[in-house]
């Protein structure tokens, strides 16, 4: 489908609509003017002609044929030019009295209303006149006539309309020149945003929905579609880091153990040794069954599900509970365990997150730290909220690798022999992030001490 | 002991249902959801392993519905979902335990041992023996051979748990979600520390010795030969 015009037939029907809603609003407001303007003036003259002709009635009944004729005859002759007409005829319509020379034409029915035409005998006006009038029969058969000469008044309804289907005019070619400009802006703008769609759809995924600066809605629309392609592309970002990660740390052990079955088959069918090369394989399918254990806890601490199930957690037996299974194995190695817990201090959190990540740090601090060394945990309110550390006066880590340690799959090359996944603090760091947490590396001169800092928590005090 | 495995995965149910069948169980297998709601709800078993994710009917349908029938035999939850809150959902839709993929057979034999044993054993004693071994739950007490044996609350935990599940294989995963409610292993082997510690104070001065380490499954508590 052509995009360009598939926006022009866009363009051209949201013209239409705003046009068609544009003009129904203009008829409307000219509708009134004109009912209010030439409607009102119309019913003026009507209300004064019914008046004279009810008064001339009046006039009939109480002072006869004699009295009306006269009164007729006054006021025909005080209206020059014969801006209002009066006639009285006989039962056959001869003309008794008034200014009219004869009975219309459209008048012979009944009484009622009539607009008629009245011809002049030449002279200085000689146009015909448009006249407006009401019909009175009289008691014995003379008929009244009273009208107003509605000339002017007609010519001025003419201009009137004119001027008012010229405003029409104007407002509708305005209002189409106008849907169209607005139509074409608005779609410009989402056209924007669809060619952004389709570039990254198409693989480009470093395009933007570029905003135009107003402030708009249409730049906050921009604005979070490109928030949101912001966090995909962090997500995928991270997503690349784990399948490199598992490529380099689950390649290496799954080779070994190809070779080794590889190897076993070769040699001499001995149970024995195949046995042997059997507990091995299973050993190593541990280790990499390790790595994507923690790989999925970690993901599962990004994911942020678990933040509606969270529970009030008792970090004092969170980390005593911790301690006492990894006391026996410190004490072991000739290390000695010091244990600062402050009781009573909660966070609302996930248990089993919470307790993996303590016990990784002192799984950490274990198993890097010499014999004669010291291991301890400190469970303490903190400046802003409660606080977790489990400090050691092993070799530490060096400043500049602290960031880089809290990386999946980073390890020291020194500690490259020791057993473990290389993912144990990244999980760390996942789990203090989904507890709004925050992991800090730190020199314990001489040593690491590794601090998660809680948020306080609203509405309740840590001691 | 009957069984009923209900895993769609055939090689992996052959492989389960060998290793029951030469453990000494007799083994009915459903490979779908449908099926094995049939068997479940019309056969009698022992205990049953359901798989979590299967074609027609839902592991944990499953056991909801023959729950719901008031069918009360043990059930081993098996799920390649190896995340908290699956396995907190596998637990309140009525399962016994709950075991993630890929497992190692002992751990599996291990804990259907456990869950037979669970559902056996009726009232909780207060007492626990194991040939001159002895454990007073009420006093918090233990003595070999009439001698008292001083023991760490986490320690006594432990051999109470070792105890309660004598003469048979307690896995090292078994024991942290026992004894500490752990549900994830450690990087480092911490387990085989303690049972060296408690091993240290139970069996040393002792002659005979009760702890026995299984290898590659776990630990097993029990009367010397």
């Amino acid at each position: 489908m052509n995009p360009i015009k598939r926006l022009g037939g866009s363009t051209v029907r949201f013209a239409l609509v705003y046009l068609a809603l544009f003009g129904l609003s203009t008829s409307a407001v000219l509708g009134f003017v004109y009912t209010t303007s030439v409607g009102v003036i119309d019913s003026q003259t009507d209300h004064t002609i019914e008046a004279e002709i009810t008064g001339l009635a009046e006039h009939y009944r109480q002072n006869g044929l004699i009295g009306l004729t006269e009164i007729v005859t006054r006021r025909s002759r005080g209206s020059p030019g014969r801006r209002n007409m009066y006639l009285v005829t006989d039962p056959r319509f001869a003309p008794v009295a008034g200014n009219l020379s004869r009975w219309p034409n459209e008048a012979r029915d009944g009484p009622g209303w009539i607009d008629f035409l009245v011809e002049t005998k030449g002279g200085t006006d000689a146009r015909p006149q448009v006249a407006r009038a009401r019909i009175f029969f009289l008691a014995d058969g003379f008929h009244l006539l009273v009208g107003r000469d509605t000339t002017e008044r007609s010519a001025f309804r003419k201009r009137m309309t004119e001027a008012l289907l010229g405003a029409l005019a104007l407002s509708v070619a305005l209002g189409a020149a106008g849907g169209l400009l607005m139509g074409r802006h608005v779609l410009r703008r989402i056209d924007a945003i669809n060619r952004t769609s389709r570039g990254i759809l198409g693989g480009d995924l470093k395009r933007r929905v570029p905003i135009g600066g107003s402030g708009d809605e249409f730049d906050q629309l921009a604005h979070n579609l490109n928030a949101m392609l912001d966090r995909i592309a962090g997500l995928m970002s991270g997503m690349r880091e784990v399948a490199n990660g598992i490529a380099h740390d689950l390649r290496s052990p799954i080779s070994r153990l190809r070779a080794r079955l590889e190897v076993t088959l070769l040699g001499k069918a001995d149970p024995e040794v195949y046995r042997h090369a059997l507990q091995e394989t299973i050993a190593e399918t541990d280790t990499i069954l390790e790595t994507f254990n923690a790989l999925l806890a970690i993901s599962l601490a990004e994911s942020r599900a678990l933040r509606a199930e969270f529970a009030e957690i008792d970090l004092a037996s969170l980390a005593t509970d911790a301690v006492e299974l990894y006391q026996p194995l410190a004490e072991e190695k000739g290390q000695r365990v010091s244990l600062e817990i402050e009781a009573g201090l909660v966070t609302l959190g996930n248990h089993s997150l919470l307790s993996q990540a303590v016990a990784n740090l002192l799984d950490n601090a274990v198993k890097y730290t010499p014999a004669g060394g010291t291991v301890s945990i400190i469970v303490q309110p903190g400046i802003a909220g409660p606080e977790i550390a489990v400090a050691d006066d092993g070799p530490g880590i060096p400043s500049d690798f602290r960031q880089k340690a809290l990386r999946r799959f980073t390890r020291l090359e020194a500690s490259r022999q020791a057993p473990g996944s290389g993912l144990g603090l990244s999980l760390v760091a996942a789990v203090a992030e989904l507890h709004d947490a925050t992991l800090h590396l730190e020199d314990n001169g001489p040593g690491l001490r590794a601090v998660l800092r809680f948020a306080p928590r609203l509405g309740s005090h840590s001691k | 002991m009957r069984v009923l495995v209900i895993e769609d995965d055939r090689e992996a149910a052959a492989f389960l249902s060998k290793g029951l069948e030469e453990s000494g169980y007799a083994v009915d297998h459903a490979g779908d959801g449908t099926d094995g709601l049939h068997l479940a709800a019309n056969e009698r078993y022992d205990v049953m392993i359901v798989d979590r994710m299967l074609p027609g009917l839902d592991g944990l349908s499953i056991v909801e519905t023959i729950r719901g029938q008031g069918i009360a035999t043990p059930v081993l939850i098996l799920s390649a979902l190896d995340q908290v809150d699956e396995r907190v959902r596998g637990l309140k839709a009525g399962g016994d335990d709950y075991l993630a993929k890929p497992y190692s057979f002992a751990e599996l034999l291990a804990r259907i041992e456990a869950l037979l044993r669970r559902a056996n054993v009726g009232t909780a004693e207060t007492r626990l023996r194991v040939a001159d071994l002895e454990m007073d739950l009420l006093a918090r007490t233990v003595k070999r051979a009439g001698k008292i044996i001083d023991l760490q609350p986490r320690e006594f935990r432990l051999l109470e748990y070792l105890m309660q599940n004598a003469s048979h294989v307690v896995t090292r995963t078994m024991m942290l979600e026992a004894v500490w409610n752990y549900h994830f292993d450690p990087q480092t082997n911490v387990i085989d520390v303690h049972i060296s510690r408690l091993r240290a104070k139970v069996d040393k001065e002792f002659g005979a010795p009760l702890l026995h380490t299984v290898r590659g499954a776990g630990y097993c508590l029990r009367e010397p030969d």
